[in-house]
């Protein structure tokens, strides 16, 4: 008796198992009955991938807007700038298919593809998050503006379809910009309350391009976490300061879609719902700022070390004074200081969702090779995160212990429907 | 990385047995010089089965290796003649393209965890005292531009090739075996020669290199018909990766041979790099061909 598996037409993991293999694995009559009441595929996924029944910590895949933007920080952070190799329209296409569906499995804290009974080949998923909690897990695609055109080529037809707004940043005073840390056609982060399921993500997601996508760069990214923080304070950074405590409110949708998403007149349609990413990777010169006295540290950053507040006053969340001065006429809150120049006229924001990296011990140096990927979103990179950049490139104080090595923009696709993929917007 | 064949299920070691007899008769009538078609079973009964399927082309794998194992004999003959009557310059040439044979034989050769380390060891894989074979040579040539000294090692290392010639005869080769084998040789570019520490004096790694490919690709022809059953798609995605690999080591041909490993650029080693990755990707799917249908 032959059994009829069709092959491989929708996904690389919806491929069906042959009945034949699934019973003889199963063996006994009680599973038996099992196949006969909820099918091939339900079986797989019902004996070993839901045993779990964890639900609290799952972020829904599936949405208006992709998940990681609005989302409460998680705890890590696994980052990956892709180039793509191939130059196959509908290759790209189905790859972003296959992202989909796996993006969705592994968020929701299932093991990629179903399980597969021939030893004779690798498993389909990678295996290290099995058992793990889905930790929240998000992942969150972009593409950048080579996506559209490379070297004046149009790649995939989008050429057209790029946004004005999609483009490299302009170079900044001061920028040390390195080809290894900057750029790429496609963007993944996975951010997660356990790096091990964050990098799993990312992991899995660039096996499935092998062929298709190679890495240009990653990076892995920290902040405190939920359980050394109960009170979910303001973050602070490797310098020890609070930073973004002056962030749109994520929970207020009007501001949210003032600032973050994009709008209908504001580009192209298919990115409506969607935003703009912005990474830079900033190395932080740790040794030079751990030997700077702590009134310069406070001045550099226009707030007092210990609670967060602007300069002058008690508490983090009240609000600064940037003209006050003090009796000698002095602004309390230097002109240059990060925070004044960083709110300008207040009137631009930017979703910032920043973490920090230690990547080990810098060779040239010896110094410490660490310091902040920054991450923000946004609607308008023109008049929001370029603007506020070009202040603090030209004249912040904090300029003398960081340089920007990496630089990134990508636009984040919308969220995407159950049985749509993400990209469908873009390539439909 | 040796190949843990004997530790194989009990189900292949039947089917590799019976395999291993119908060759053990043929090579006894045959001795070493048999050729190819020689040991060719005839092709139009049991085609049915696809286990009896693989087992024929473990059967045609079992022939390409001992192909080129003696080959590879005969190679490096010419390579060790070179280096005992002193003719520095053709042993140099005879080098690179010798070690190609055994590097397309890998997973059979590699099953010799005796032999092997003999021929092929590099530098600190064993004790210093008991260190020879090409790459002890290797040394010498390069390094210190001299066959003096390096005649004994030209001998241990032709008599260590002789007997390996005589003892992959008895190899027993199973579907298990090249289904493992195609993933291991690109493996072993991935690990050893994409970073050069292969052939760390004469810098002819590019040979290594392209020796493993050709072996997996070997196995992958032989397994095609089957694959091309199971998901025809799959195989043409490996046959475009090998493509796309040629295709980069095209770039680096020199007259009959390749350039100097170290006149790469870096980005050119990565982007080897990343085409074996590419291409192990699918090809660690052939097992699918071991599949029931």
């Amino acid at each position: 008796m032959k059994e009829n598996t069709p092959k491989d037409e929708t996904g690389i993991f919806t491929k069906k198992v042959s009945r034949r293999n699934i019973l003889k694995t199963a063996g006994v009559g009680g599973i038996g009955v099992a196949i006969g009441a909820s099918g091939f595929g339900g079986l797989l996924t019902l004996s070993d991938q839901k045993a779990k029944g964890q639900t609290k910590d799952i972020v829904p895949f599936y949405g208006a807007h992709q998940a990681g933007i609005t989302t409460e920080a998680q705890d890590n952070l696994y980052f990956a700038s892709l180039e793509v190799t191939t130059d196959n329209r509908s290759e790209l296409i189905q790859l972003f298919k296959d992202w989909t569906e796996a993006a969705a499995q592994m968020t929701a804290g299932d093991l990629i593809g179903e399980a597969s009974l021939n030893t004779n080949m690798p498993p389909k998923d990678t295996g290290e998050a099995k058992e793990l909690s889905p930790s929240n897990l998000t992942i969150t695609f972009g593409v950048g503006p080579t996506l559209f055109s490379k070297d004046g080529k149009d790649r995939f037809g989008l050429k057209s379809k790029r946004p004005a707004e999609l483009k490299d940043l302009p170079k900044f005073p001061l920028d040390a910009l390195e080809e290894e840390w900057s750029g790429g056609d496609i963007c993944i982060q996975a951010c997660a309350d356990d790096l091990q399921v964050a990098f799993h993500a990312v992991r899995n997601l660039v096996r499935i391009g092998r062929g298709k996508t190679i890495i240009h760069w990653a990076q892995t990214g920290f902040q405190r976490t939920k359980q050394a923080d109960s009170q979910k304070t303001t973050p602070r950074n490797l310098f020890g300061f609070k930073d973004g405590t002056a962030n749109p409110d994520k929970n207020n949708n009007s501001e949210m879609n003032e600032h973050v998403w994009v709008k209908a007149d504001d580009g192209p349609d298919w990115l409506i719902g969607g935003s703009y990413m912005v990474v830079r990777r900033i190395q932080m010169y740790i040794e030079v700022w751990d030997r700077t006295i702590l009134k310069e540290q406070e001045n550099t950053f226009g707030r007092h070390r210990d609670s967060g507040a602007p300069l002058g006053m008690k508490n983090e969340f009240d609000s600064a004074d940037l003209e006050a001065k003090d009796p000698n006429g002095n602004r309390i809150i230097p002109k240059d200081s990060h925070m004044s120049l960083s709110r300008g006229d207040g009137k631009a924001k930017i979703l910032r969702r920043p973490y920090s990296y230690a990547d080990g011990m810098d060779p040239k140096t010896g110094s410490f090779n660490a310091g902040l990927l920054f991450i923000c979103f946004q609607r308008n990179p023109s008049k929001q995160f370029i603007p506020i950049q070009e202040r603090l490139a030209k004249n912040d104080k904090l300029n003398e212990y960081i340089v920007h090595k990496g630089s990134a923009m990508f636009a984040c696709l919308p969220g995407v429907k159950k049985g749509g993929y993400i990209g469908d917007s873009l390539f439909g | 990385m040796n190949l843990q064949i004997n530790s194989k299920g009990e189900y292949n070691m039947k089917k590799a047995k019976a395999t291993l007899a119908v060759l053990l008769s043929t090579s006894l009538l045959f001795g070493c010089t048999q050729k190819k078609e020689e040991t060719k079973p005839a092709d139009d009964n049991a085609k049915e089965a696809s286990a009896s399927k693989l087992d024929d082309v473990s059967t045609e794998y079992r022939e390409y290796a001992i192909g080129e194992i003696e080959e590879f004999v005969n190679a490096t003959e010419e390579f060790t003649t070179a280096v005992s009557s002193g003719d520095i310059e053709k042993a140099k040439e005879a080098y690179a393209p010798a070690r190609m044979h055994y590097e397309r034989a890998e997973p059979i050769a590699e099953v010799f965890g005796d032999l092997d380390p003999k021929i092929d060891a590099r530098k600190g894989d064993v004790k210093d005292a008991e260190w020879g074979g090409y790459h002890r040579i290797e040394m010498g040539l390069w390094e210190e531009n001299t066959t003096k000294g390096y005649e004994k090692y030209a001998d241990q290392l032709m008599s260590d090739v002789n007997l390996l010639r005589a003892k992959v005869e008895t190899v027993e080769v199973t579907p298990d075996l090249l289904i493992t084998g195609a993933v291991d040789l690109l493996n072993e570019v991935s690990t050893s020669k994409v970073t050069g520490e292969e052939d760390r004096y004469s810098h002819t790694d590019l040979y290594d290199f392209v020796a493993n490919v050709e072996g997996a690709e070997k196995i992958y022809e032989l397994l095609t018909p089957a694959l091309k059953e199971k998901d025809p798609k799959l195989a043409a995605e490996i046959q475009k990766r090998f493509d796309d690999v040629y295709g980069l080591l095209e770039k680096h041909k020199e007259g009959n041979g390749y350039i100097s490993y170290t006149d790469l650029k870096e980005s050119e080693v990565k982007e080897l790099s990343q085409a074996i990755d590419a291409l192990a990707e699918p090809l660690s799917q052939i097992g699918i061909v071991t599949e029931e249908s």
